[in-house]
């Protein structure tokens, strides 16, 4: 099976062609122009993973929100779960910069981590 | 009487680059002028990843790029001045500032970045019936109400524009719960990045209509709804065509402005197609000592080439600045860098023939073009020739023309276009 795929590993956005066989097992990427294309090729047809980035309500901080991102892509099909955890929590100003603020959120093994200071 | 070697104004990563390389450079006094509470600039509500990719080689978001600047600029002595806002600049580079504490400024300067960014082009430049029902407003003000102030502006949301802003958003209020109903562009390709479409309509599941536009609101105090349209090649909308939307949320991402009211009070020339300054190699503007960079010059997709830029713009400042103003002969000698056959305009538009680097020229091109030829010439010659598989207006392109190449150009001007 062929499987055509635009690579968002950066904003250059390859056209990528994936050749895969019966089992869903990659044969061949063409058209990526890094390692990362191929990676991400490969991860897009047998665990596609985002990045997940959002805010967590802070309290007593200069801001009402602390913006964070997961410290890895998570699975693609949890986003939504993972929105709902971080959104039932409220976390003590002040947050620093990188500040661990969830640990293994949803069993994913991907901590919620603050992208800024509040 | 306030004195400075250089004023930046704008404190965004354009500002904050800029300045670290002209200290970097051996610029002594400089100041950074800041509207806002805090540096960063529009980074402070980027919250998504994507950012550093080329400058860091790491995915950062928008928050963690400026914090990267705002902690090396600690570490200088380089001084910062928030809340500040700039007026006017007067002959001799005279900077005109207020702010709270210090009242009204005049700052003497040798030399000017101007680093002041863009804003969203709003719902008043576009012709678009309906009362002035809350709930239509710029995705970037929903991006600053969700992200900075922690609240949704809306539930069910319709989205004019696929700048990128606008696909950011989209995915930002449906993982906040919102029904992002579709994105409307009126031209028939997207004006945002490839990535983002796919992250955050495809992986979202929301519509893109293209060749789309929003013709009417409805709703007097809060919007009701939208009605939308099919448009022509010549982006009139197409009567039948016409369907209504129900939605409380109208957000608009049709376009950014460089913000050149200083730079025009200033009596710099502006290219009607970047609605920037005409800069050369180094991003010095017509009044010598002025420079410019970041999205006020030319409006970028990617802060790393913002930062790529700013860099340049500071490096020439200081060159300028070290050689008190003599680091250029401008004898006319300038070569003249023009836009042509699908290449909608260039940065720089003009190049020292006495540079002493090589020089990359940034372009868009004006359509979605396939396996066409990216050629730079000079008369005859050919000086760039490189085969691209996509071109899209949505992605900024560049070349870099030799420092050998360009001290024995034949002639004063130069082309970028694109052939068969």
């Amino acid at each position: 099976m062929i499987k055509e795929m635009i690579c968002v590993s950066c904003p250059i956005g390859c056209m990528m062609t994936v050749e895969l066989n019966d089992k869903n097992e990659v044969l061949s990427v063409k058209g990526n122009t890094c390692k990362r294309g191929e990676q991400y090729a490969i991860d897009e047809c047998t665990n596609p993973v985002r990045m997940l980035t959002t805010t967590i309500k802070v309290s007593g901080g200069t801001l009402p929100v602390v913006p964070v991102k997961t410290s890895k892509p998570i699975p693609k099909g949890k986003m939504f779960d993972c929105m709902q955890v971080i959104n039932n929590e409220v976390v003590d100003a002040p947050v620093k910069m990188g500040d661990v603020l969830i640990c293994n959120v949803c069993d994913t093994g991907v901590d919620i981590i603050a992208t800024n200071e509040v | 009487m306030l004195k400075y070697d250089l004023v930046v104004i704008g404190g965004g990563p354009a500002g904050m680059a800029a300045a670290l390389k002209a200290r970097e450079c051996g610029v002594q006094k400089i100041i950074i002028l800041e509207r806002a509470a805090t540096l960063g600039g529009i980074l402070e509500q980027c919250i998504h990843t994507g950012f550093g990719l080329h400058y860091f080689g790491e995915e950062l978001s928008g928050p963690e790029y400026a914090y990267r600047f705002i902690k090396e600029l600690e570490k200088t002595d380089i001084e910062v001045k928030v809340d500040t806002m700039v007026t006017d600049i007067l002959p001799g580079n005279v900077i005109v500032a207020t702010n709270n504490k210090d009242g009204v400024m005049q700052i003497h300067t040798t030399a000017i970045i101007l680093a002041m960014g863009c804003r969203e082009r709003p719902r008043g430049a576009l012709d678009m019936p309906g009362s002035r029902a809350s709930g239509i407003m710029t995705a970037g003000t929903a991006q600053k109400y969700v992200n900075i102030d922690g609240y949704m502006p809306g539930k069910k949301i319709v989205i004019l524009g696929s700048g990128d802003i606008g696909l950011i958003m989209a995915r930002r209020m449906t993982l906040e719960g919102a029904k992002v109903e579709m994105v409307c562009e009126l031209m028939p390709y997207s004006g945002g990045l490839t990535r983002n479409i796919v992250q955050c309509l495809d992986d979202m599941g929301i519509p893109l209509k293209l060749s789309c536009t929003v013709i009417k609101t409805h709703g007097i105090e809060r919007l009701e709804g939208v009605t939308i349209a099919n448009v022509d090649e010549r982006r009139r909308p197409i009567p039948g065509t016409e369907q209504y939307v129900e939605c409380d949320t109208l957000l608009l991402s049709v376009g950014l402005i460089p913000e050149n009211e200083l730079t025009r009070m200033a009596g710099i020339i502006i290219d009607p197609v970047t609605n920037g300054a005409i800069v050369d190699e180094y991003r010095q503007t017509s009044r010598p000592g002025i420079f410019a960079c970041g999205n006020v010059l030319q409006v970028h997709d990617l802060v790393d080439y913002v930062t790529e830029e700013s860099q340049i713009a500071g490096e020439g400042a200081a060159k300028y600045i070290l050689s008190k103003g003599k680091s250029k002969s401008r004898n006319g000698k300038d070569i003249h860098v023009k836009a042509e056959n699908g290449v909608r305009y260039v940065v720089p538009q003009n190049i020292n023939r006495s540079t002493d680097k090589d020089v990359k020229i940034y372009f868009r091109v004006a359509d979605v073009y396939k396996d066409k030829r990216v050629v730079v010439t000079c008369g005859d010659e050919v000086l760039y020739n490189k085969k691209k598989k996509k071109l899209a207006p949505g992605e900024m392109e560049n070349v870099t023309i030799k420092l050998d190449d360009i001290a024995k150009l034949s002639s004063n001007e130069i082309t970028v276009k694109l052939e068969a």
